[in-house]
Parts: structure tokens; sequence; C-alpha cells
């Protein structure tokens, strides 16, 4: 520790400072005091862990990002038709060929279980959000405390008032995205899971956006420290820093395999001598937290086989 | 050869008790009979001390304050026979049953299990008391022994062999007729005890004390019979039941339930002494039946009955407890509930055996949890694993209960399913229901389409077609279908975007049933 000795001509007075004891005098001082007891420098704060990569099912994306991180939010955002689900179906036969749980919250009950091939269902949860109508609450106190009674009456009409309710709501997409976050809360909760997907691909840009950033970033936090991949596709990204992977998919320059017959052979051939053979897609990686350096924005190409084409 | 008695003393009144344990602390009077002539059955000490007494009419103890009255529960005292006969099951496979309130159990060969005598005669009341049920325990070396002993001494009793006359001694000879040792008749009883009386013989030690041909001649086989229970000396082989694998519960209220949090408190209740009596047999359950009495409930049977299954046997009863609240948030029964009757069907536990080297999976009894708030917060039937059915038809497949086997080792979990290749697979994102479409067609090709109530779907111009492949089946049955599907591209604002598109051929109608992702 150096110190040195400056003279005061003014007070006469030898005023001996230490400037680098300093900031150690006042870290001691604060971590005396019982209310910041328990709280830790940020220098002192834990590393976070490289996170484990598994396979995406998809060796471009797969060479792309290195996989898809255990324990992190992962987010893949694009415009319809842009392969977004194809990955996730790809990824979810990926993690149920090893023989992991899974579960997809599918947010407008949008999945087609004809169309994943690959896909070990028995290890899959599916749960498919919609407009159901709402558990009617068996004597449950209500948010105001008042005791709901258990005569057929009120149950007749609280179930009534409920399904007017239900009846004149249009548009139940806030409804379905609020039921899936409850939904993925819950399976986060849970534990075991090797992935949880949640499937926010036709839920509309407003709504998907209203999506709270805190809510994300408890997702993040209950899902770190576990081997759960947490899977989000979207058409934007919604949950922002909080993923450790983002990937952005778009329609790659060939719309797909019959995309070189649009311009100039279109009605060159008859409908039925044609088919659709599968898409071509171009991701985009624009965050990946998982390597610890700014990501550069690096794109890979690849191809989905329509389920017909074998 | 040792033998054990459990005698549950005031055996109506325990079985009310193991249902409202809170009572413990209280005077408690149990009423028999028809409401107007309801008279005290049995009492605890508490209420002795206010001064009621077997045999007092109903208006008669209701003057005492603070006391509570309950009527005789015929279906609880079975149940807590029930748990009586499970408790000496889990020590000993050969179990007499003496009646309500006595079991008799053989513990000959249970020292090398269950440690010494004494040791054994206190877990028994420990067990007995898991169960809800305040018992007397006694050890002896014949059958007869032991259950005077018990029914003369409170708590845990051990008499060595040989000494049975000496530590029967001092009991009062009621005891001998405090049950059935093949002399029911009061009369007789009443005769016999008289005669006692007068002969001056208070206690067994002077029973046992009496010359034995004196005896016979006076009191003929019977007299020589007590006596010889006096002396410890009687000699008898057990009858040995085989419990039925049978667990029950059930309760009757007082005043109709209305809220879901005080039937919570009763199932609880209820729940616990079914679990506890499946333990002491080393079983769980995969199934639990309940069924609720109702006050005025428009169901006319007015039972409202409950199933609820699981994929794998637990033995948890905060678990079905919140199984069975979710349950019934979600199926209320509409009416106040008067009875609640609760089974379990019995399975063997579920031996499974974690590995380091497993994949990750949901603990069991978690899983069933969170698939039932799951339901709760999405609706029945909306939560499950898929199961394709053998059929071309549109949505060929079913839900079912999503119950993941155990996991594989990794080395198996390697291997790839038919069908998966290295590319993926183009999926589609199905619109639910389908939307409605209106198509333009030209040269035999859809050429534009419009869906007004989809905002998802794009109105425009189809820049490429492929179709249609026609599919049709079950024209043989009442719900046969037919349809051309047709693959296209639109342009729209968002770019292009594959659908497929479909012509129902049965009703002409076209319907957009989803796009290509």
């Amino acid at each position: 520790m150096s110190s040195f000795v400056t003279a005061a001509p003014m007070l006469r007075r030898p005023v001996v400072s230490a400037p680098q004891e300093q900031p150690v005098f006042v870290f001691k001082r604060f971590s005396a005091m019982p209310k910041l007891a328990g709280v830790t420098s940020a220098s002192r704060l834990e590393v976070r862990p490289t996170p484990e990569m598994v396979p995406s099912g998809i060796a471009e994306i797969d060479a792309l990002a290195g996989g898809l991180p255990r324990g992190c939010l992962t987010e893949v955002c694009g415009p319809a038709s842009s392969g977004r689900t194809s990955v996730l179906l790809a990824a979810l036969a990926a993690a149920t060929q090893r023989q992991e749980t899974c579960a997809l919250v599918d947010t407008t009950d949008a999945f087609d279980p004809l169309s994943a091939l690959g896909v070990n269902f028995e290890r899959l949860l599916w749960i498919r959000c919609c407009h159901a109508e709402r558990r009617r609450s068996f004597a449950k106190r209500s948010s105001c405390g008042v005791e709901a009674s258990l005569s057929p009456r009120s149950v007749e009409k609280a179930g009534g008032v409920r399904s007017a309710r239900n009846d004149n709501s249009r548009n139940d997409n806030p409804e379905k995205v609020e039921q899936a976050l409850r939904v993925t809360d819950l399976l986060l909760q849970s534990g075991g899971f090797g992935m949880v997907a949640i499937d926010l691909g036709d839920v509309p840009l407003q709504t998907a956006r209203r999506i709270p950033l805190t809510t994300w970033f408890r997702f993040q936090r209950v899902v770190e420290r576990t081997p759960t991949v947490l899977f989000v596709i979207g058409q934007i990204p919604c949950a922002q820093t909080c993923a450790a992977l983002l990937l952005r998919l778009q329609p790659g320059n060939k719309l797909s395999a019959f995309s070189s017959q649009l311009s100039v052979k279109n009605g060159a051939f008859p409908a039925h001598a044609q088919l659709f053979e599968g898409l071509h897609v171009k991701g985009e990686l624009l965050r990946s937290r998982v390597e610890r350096k700014p990501a550069a924005s690096v794109t890979a190409a690849f191809t989905t086989k329509a389920a017909w084409t074998g | 050869m040792p033998f054990a008695c459990i005698f549950v003393p005031d055996f109506p009144l325990e079985a009310l008790l193991r249902a409202e344990p809170e009572l413990r602390s209280l005077p408690v009077a149990v009423l028999e009979g028809k409401t107007p002539l309801q008279k005290v059955f049995a009492r605890n000490e508490k209420a002795r001390h206010a001064g009621v007494e077997p045999g007092m009419t109903k208006p008669q103890v209701e003057a005492c304050s603070g006391l509570a009255l309950r009527n005789r529960s015929p279906v609880q005292e079975a149940a807590a026979h029930a748990a009586l006969l499970d408790c000496a099951q889990s020590f000993s496979p050969c179990v007499e049953d003496g009646g309500y309130g006595t079991v008799v159990l053989d513990l000959a060969g249970m020292e090398p299990l269950f440690g010494p005598l004494p040791k054994i005669a206190r877990a028994v009341a420990r067990q007995a008391l898991d169960l809800g049920l305040e018992a007397h325990v006694a050890v002896a070396s014949n059958p007869d022994t032991a259950v005077l002993a018990a029914r003369g001494f409170t708590g845990v009793t051990v008499i060595p062999e040989g000494k049975d006359a000496e530590q029967l001694g001092s009991l009062p000879l009621e005891v001998l007729f405090a049950g059935s040792f093949d002399l029911e008749g009061e009369q007789e009883i009443g005769q016999l005890l008289e005669t006692f009386h007068r002969w001056g013989v208070r206690n067994l030690h002077g029973l046992a004390a009496l010359p034995d041909v004196p005896l016979s001649e006076r009191l003929g086989q019977k007299g020589v019979f007590l006596q010889q229970l006096a002396r410890g000396a009687a000699s008898r082989t057990l009858a040995p039941v085989e419990a039925p694998l049978v667990f029950e519960e059930a309760i009757e209220l007082e005043y109709p339930v209305l809220l879901l949090e005080p039937l919570a408190f009763l199932l609880a209740r209820l729940l616990e002494q079914l679990c506890a009596r499946l333990g002491a047999r080393t079983l769980a359950t995969q199934e639990l039946r309940l069924q609720l009495g109702l006050a005025n409930g428009r169901n006319p049977a007015k039972i409202f009955q409950r199933t609820l299954r699981l994929p794998i046997p637990l033995l948890d009863p905060k678990i079905f407890l919140k199984l069975l609240q979710l349950d019934l948030q979600a199926h209320p029964p509409g009416a106040p509930i008067v009875k609640i009757h609760l089974a379990a069907e019995p399975a063997p536990p579920r031996a499974a055996q974690g590995g380091l080297f497993l994949p990750p999976s949901p603990e069991p009894e978690q899983l069933e949890l969170t698939l039932a708030r799951i339901a709760g917060i999405v609706g029945e039937g909306k939560t499950g694993s898929v199961e394709l059915l053998d059929t071309h038809r549109p949505e060929g497949f079913r839900m079912q209960r999503f119950a993941p086997g155990g996991p594989q080792s990794m080395s198996d979990a390697g291997s790839p399913r038919p069908g998966s290749s290295d590319a993926a697979v183009t999926a589609l994102r199905m619109f639910r229901p389908s939307v409605p479409a209106t198509v333009t067609m030209r040269d035999g090709k859809p050429s534009r389409i419009a869906c007004s109530k989809r905002k998802q779907v794009q109105d425009g111009e189809v820049l490429w077609a492929a179709g249609p492949w026609r599919a049709s089946g079950d024209w043989w049955e009442h719900e046969g279908w037919a349809r051309d599907e047709w693959d296209i591209a639109v342009w729209g604002e968002a770019g292009v975007t594959l659908y497929r598109l479909v012509r129902d051929l049965l009703s002409g109608r076209w319907w957009m049933e989803g796009t290509y992702d």
C-alpha cells in the first residue's frame, strides 16, 4: 500500500490520504452494516458456468449455434412459413429420442402430430391452450374475500356469468397467452423436463409484445442450473435479453423446392404435376451468450422436407 | 409361544375420535338409538367425571356443559376395526379377529424381526396410535391371558411366562365377561357374578384359588373354564383370519359441508388414515374413489362420485388431497355434503431406482400434481400425450393420459426412431377450427383466396398450387369423408405464405386447414 503526504500551506498541517485503501475501507464498512451483510458485491459474483449444449436435430443449426443450451432460454423467431415449427419439431424429436421428457405448450392449438415425424409421443406432453370454459370455482374465495356458496343456484349463476363473458370475448389470444405462461410456470417449477417448448407462432405481435419481460426473466431464472431447455418460437423476439440464444429464421432465397417454378414456369405445368417438397430456410444468429463474446451475425441455410417426400 | 392382544376400550367412542381427534380433549358421549329414545352408549373419562353414565338419555346429558354428543357410527366402527386388523397384520400374518376392538396376534418367530417382546408390544401400541386408535396392548404366553391383560391393564403389559395367574390376580371378575368367552347371555353373566360375590370372590386371584372339584360341582364346566382363564392355564389355538384388502374410510357429518376448505380438512384426515393403513400393509394405491352423499342434490341418487386414477401407485396423502381438491374444483358436487366415503384400490408400491446416467424425468408424484393443475387451467382433455390412430382421416389422433415410462439407459436412447432422417420435417401448423375460405378457380386450380374471419390467413393471389391430392375414407359408415388437398403459396403483406387448402367433396366447401412452417 502506498500513501503520500502533501503539505497544505493554508492549514500548515500535513494531510495524509490513502486513495487506494479507501475503496477497501468503504467495502469493509458497508459489509459490516447488518442490512448489507448478505449482499455480495458484483466483483465477487459467481461466474456462470458454460451451459451444456444438446443437439437441435438440425445439423446446420448445431453448426451455427453449437446446439441448444441446457438451463437457458432459446428463442426462434420468424414470419409464417419460415420454418420455426419445423425447427421446434426437430428439437423435440431429438430430445424425445434421447429419452427426455418434453412438454409443448401450444398457445394456439396449432400442433399437428401427423407431421411430427420422429417425435416420440410417449415422452411428449402436449398442452393445448384453447378457449375452454374456465374452471368453475368450487366454494373458492373470490378476490374480494366473499365466499362463493356451493349451492346449485350459485354455481349456475357463476357459470352463466362466465359463459356469457366468454361468448362476448372475441379475441381470446391474451387469455391463451396467459394460460400458456401459467402452464409454463407450472412445468418449470415441477422440474424434470428435458425440454419445455412454448409455441407463440400464431400469437399476434401486439399480444406477444405485452408479455412482461419479468416473466421471461423469471423463466430464465427457474431453468438456470437445471437440464431443461426452454424453447420459444414466435414471430418476433419476445424474451429480449433473457434469451441466451436467439435465432431468426426467414424463407430462403429459394422459397421452397418448387420456387424455381414460381417466376417462369408457373402455369407451364398442371397443378397435379407439381409437388410441395419442403422449405428452404435461412437462419440468422442474432444473440448467443454461450460463448461469451459478441455474436457475429452469422447465417446458415437448411432445407426441410415434407413428410411425403421420404 | 407368545401372543399379543390389541384391545381398544370404548371402541365406538374411539372410532369416532379417530375421525375427530380434536374431541379427545373434550368430554364426549356416544348416543345410540333412534332420535326420541337416544341413550348414552359410551363416554370418555372426561365425560365420566362430568357425571355422564351409560344409559342416560339425551335430554339428561345435554345439561352437561361442554359435552360433545355424537351418534354411534357403524361405518366408522367398521373402518376402525379394519384399521386395527391392518395394524396387527403389519406385525404378524397369524391374526385372530376377536370382535370389534379386539385383535389377537401370534408373535411366534417375531422376535428376530422386531426385537424383544416389550419392544414389539410398544411398537404395536405406537402403530395403533398412528392409525388413530389408543389401544391397550398385552403380551402373554397364551391368547386368553393376553386378552384379559389387555382388557384389565392400560397401556402396554408384558406378562412373563409362568406368571400369568400372579399378574392377572388383581383384575376384577368383570374382565372375564367383557368379551365373548362363550358366555354371551347377560342374565347368565349376572347370575355368575352374583354367585361369585356371595362366595366373597372379588378378583381373579380369588377365583383361581377356589378348589377345582367343588367349583365344578356347583358351576359346571363354565366355572372350570373361568377358573382356567383366571389361572392363565387355558390353552387354545388361534383362529386366524385373512383380512380382506379393503381400504375404505367414511365419515358421516353432523352438519352439511358447503365449502371446499372444510371438505378438504375432512378429506385430509381420511386420506391420512387410508395411507397409514396402506403403509401398514406395505401397499400403495393407484385408484381413489370418492363418494359424497349430498343433502339436496338434483341427482336422484344423491350420491356424487369421483374416481381418481393414477398412472403409478402412490402413497402420499398430501398429493392425494391436492389432486382431489383440483378435481373437485373442476367438478363441483353441486349440493351440500353430508357423508364422505373414500376408498383406495390397493396396489404394490412402485419399485424404482434412479440412475446417474439416465435422462431427466419429472418425479411421478410431482408430475401428477402438475398435470392436475394444468388441467385446471386449460380444461380437461386438453393435456396429455398423442396416440396416432390407424386411419387416414384428418386429425387422426386422440389424446391420452400422459404417463412417460421409466427412463431407459442412454445407450438405448441413442437409437433413432424409424422414419427420422437427417433433414427436418416440414411442419404443418393447424388452424383449429379450420378457416372457411372463398376460393376463385382458374384453369382447374385455385387462383385467389379470401378468408374474412381469420387474420392469420392472408387474402391474395395464389402464386403456386400443387394438387389436388384426393383422399376419402369411412364411406361405409355414417361418418364418411372425402376431400381434395391443395398446397398453395399466397403472396400477402408479410411475404409468401404456404397453406394447405382443403375442399370438402361432400359439402363442396373450401377450408384453410393450416400453414406450412
